[in-house]
């Protein structure tokens, strides 16, 4: 397990009041925003258990929409992010849930447009997050790495065929999560990376056959 | 990992081996992990320590409510008392509890503020820290200095138990950040890290215990006022720590006692708000209000 630094400590600089419900909130926005990479026709965000119900106070919905718009997590418009003109500009609604099954502050993020996405993850404490699911894929994005991820057909050598091309770019993989939908069918994995990849190996990897969707997902920057 | 610092222990040993400060052991392990150099930890020190004095200074001049509406008058109310009637504890500790208020109700605004370590918890550290810097000038270098001691005193409880009311309660959280506090204010006073290690000892073995049972689960009663509370306890170990005053049991076993006294504590006491406070009939009745 990655060690806490002083730096984790002292930090985030945030708009308060909650570390998980506020700051974790704009983060996953952050996240879910990096991963779908594209502006959608509407986004619903579906607040779960405390998410739900402490949520308002918290302006954990404030929090979600400011990430999704780009806003760092000490950004003073947060407070006001209903109002600003990119809020403005979104269709979005919220959705209030109660469900034991999931973690005491989930959301869902339901991206709809061009290409239909749920994006789920949760905020497990001192701003701290992980996203655990896109579509049905079970992942795990801490925002910690720049990251990989692709989906695939679940085909023999995919996997070191991907490998292959980021080891072309002398780049350290952290750590690598995969997971399939059944044998044969769609696959996922979430190479995290030590440095950058470049440009011309993303498009080595989106040019190999049975890959549905590659997204290079950048590390959180707070 | 070589010389690895994970417990008070081998942050003791590693300052006298080396006869460094806190700050300049916990810096350069910092560094040896690879993932920061001590610039790194320096410039977010600064960054964090100005986000602190501008939200007291914000928060010492506002009355704005919370957006719940059950607070954000008493920062103004403790200002105009001390005005009137000095404190029986001297000029630094009224600077201390008012800017301890001014940051918590800063954040409940959502205001920017640095969490430290959490948010509910934001108030300790600054309020102790820049109180005795202003009224004994202390330069930034100094400051900053502090506030990477304080760091490395919530790192080191950080590697036992996670800084969250969910998991440990508020001694987790504003209990730590009273312990960061100690550390800091002892540091700036000129204190050995004998004297620094035992003032975060006394701080955490006498707040073993404190549940988190926050009001309508928002992060304001009772937390906005715990932030004074335990600013003050800071204090009282710093200044129990600089009298040589040992804390019997060592700081790494205090720690051990802490994370088995969190997972003992009922989950209903431990951010869920379903007991304590959170349950009281005057509470409840908070929550029909405000909830819907």
């Amino acid at each position: 397990m990655r060690q806490s630094s002083i730096i984790d400590i002292i930090s985030p600089i945030m708009a308060g009041p909650s570390s998980s419900h506020t700051a974790g909130a704009v983060r996953l926005g952050l996240l879910a925003r990096n991963v779908y990479n594209a502006k959608p026709d509407k986004i619903t965000f579906k607040l779960y258990n405390s998410y739900a119900l402490t949520g308002k106070g918290h302006g954990t919905d404030k929090g979600l929409l400011a990430g999704i718009l780009g806003f760092s997590v000490d950004d003073v418009r947060i407070k006001h992010v209903f109002e600003t003109e990119k809020a403005k500009n979104l269709n979005y609604e919220f959705e209030f849930l109660e469900d034991f099954n999931r973690h005491p502050n989930a959301v869902d993020f339901i991206f709809e447009g061009g290409l239909n996405m749920t994006v789920s993850g949760d905020s497990i404490g001192a701003g701290e997050i992980v996203l655990t699911k896109i579509n049905n894929f079970s992942v795990n994005l801490d925002g910690k790495y720049n990251t990989l991820l692709v989906v695939y057909e679940d085909v023999p050598g995919v996997i070191s065929a991907v490998t292959r091309i980021i080891q072309e770019d002398s780049v350290n993989i952290a750590s690598l999560h995969c997971d399939r939908s059944g044998k044969g069918k769609d696959a996922s994995m979430c190479i995290c990376l030590d440095g950058e990849l470049s440009q011309h190996c993303l498009n080595a990897v989106s040019e190999l056959k049975n890959m549905y969707i590659v997204r290079y997902i950048k590390k959180l920057e707070s | 990992m070589e010389n690895a610092i994970t417990t008070f222990r081998q942050l003791y040993f590693a300052c006298k081996a080396s006869n460094k400060k806190i700050y300049e052991a916990a810096l350069d392990y910092e560094v040896s992990k690879g993932e920061y150099s001590e610039d790194d930890v320096r410039v977010q020190a600064k960054k964090s320590l100005d986000t602190m004095k501008e939200a007291i200074k914000i928060g010492l001049q506002s009355s704005e409510p919370s957006p719940s509406g059950m607070s954000g008058d008493d920062c103004n109310k403790l200002q105009l008392r001390f005005k009137n009637s000095p404190s029986v504890l001297g000029s630094t500790a009224e600077k201390i509890m008012t800017y301890a208020l001014a940051t918590s109700e800063q954040n409940l605004r959502m205001g920017t503020i640095a969490a430290c370590p959490t948010a509910g918890s934001c108030g300790i550290v600054p309020a102790v820290l820049i109180a005795y810097a202003e009224d004994n000038n202390i330069e930034e270098c100094g400051q900053i200095n502090a506030l990477i001691t304080a760091g490395e005193v919530g790192r080191l409880v950080s590697n036992k138990m996670a800084l969250a009311g969910a998991v440990g309660g508020c001694q987790a959280e504003c209990g730590v950040a009273a312990a960061m506090a100690s550390a800091a204010l002892t540091q700036m006073r000129g204190g050995s890290v004998k004297q620094i290690i035992n003032a975060v000892a006394l701080a955490l073995k006498n707040i073993l215990g404190l549940t988190c049972d926050p009001v309508c689960g928002l992060v304001e009663i009772p937390c906005v006022k715990r932030n004074p509370f335990l600013a003050i306890h800071a204090v009282t170990a710093s200044e129990l720590a600089m009298a040589d005053i040992i804390s019997k049991i060592p700081i790494d076993e205090v720690i051990d006692a802490m994370e088995q006294t969190g997972k003992l504590m009922s989950p209903l006491l431990k951010e869920s708000s379903q007991g304590g406070l959170a349950k009281t009939k005057t509470a409840i009745a908070l929550e029909k209000n405000i909830l819907k």
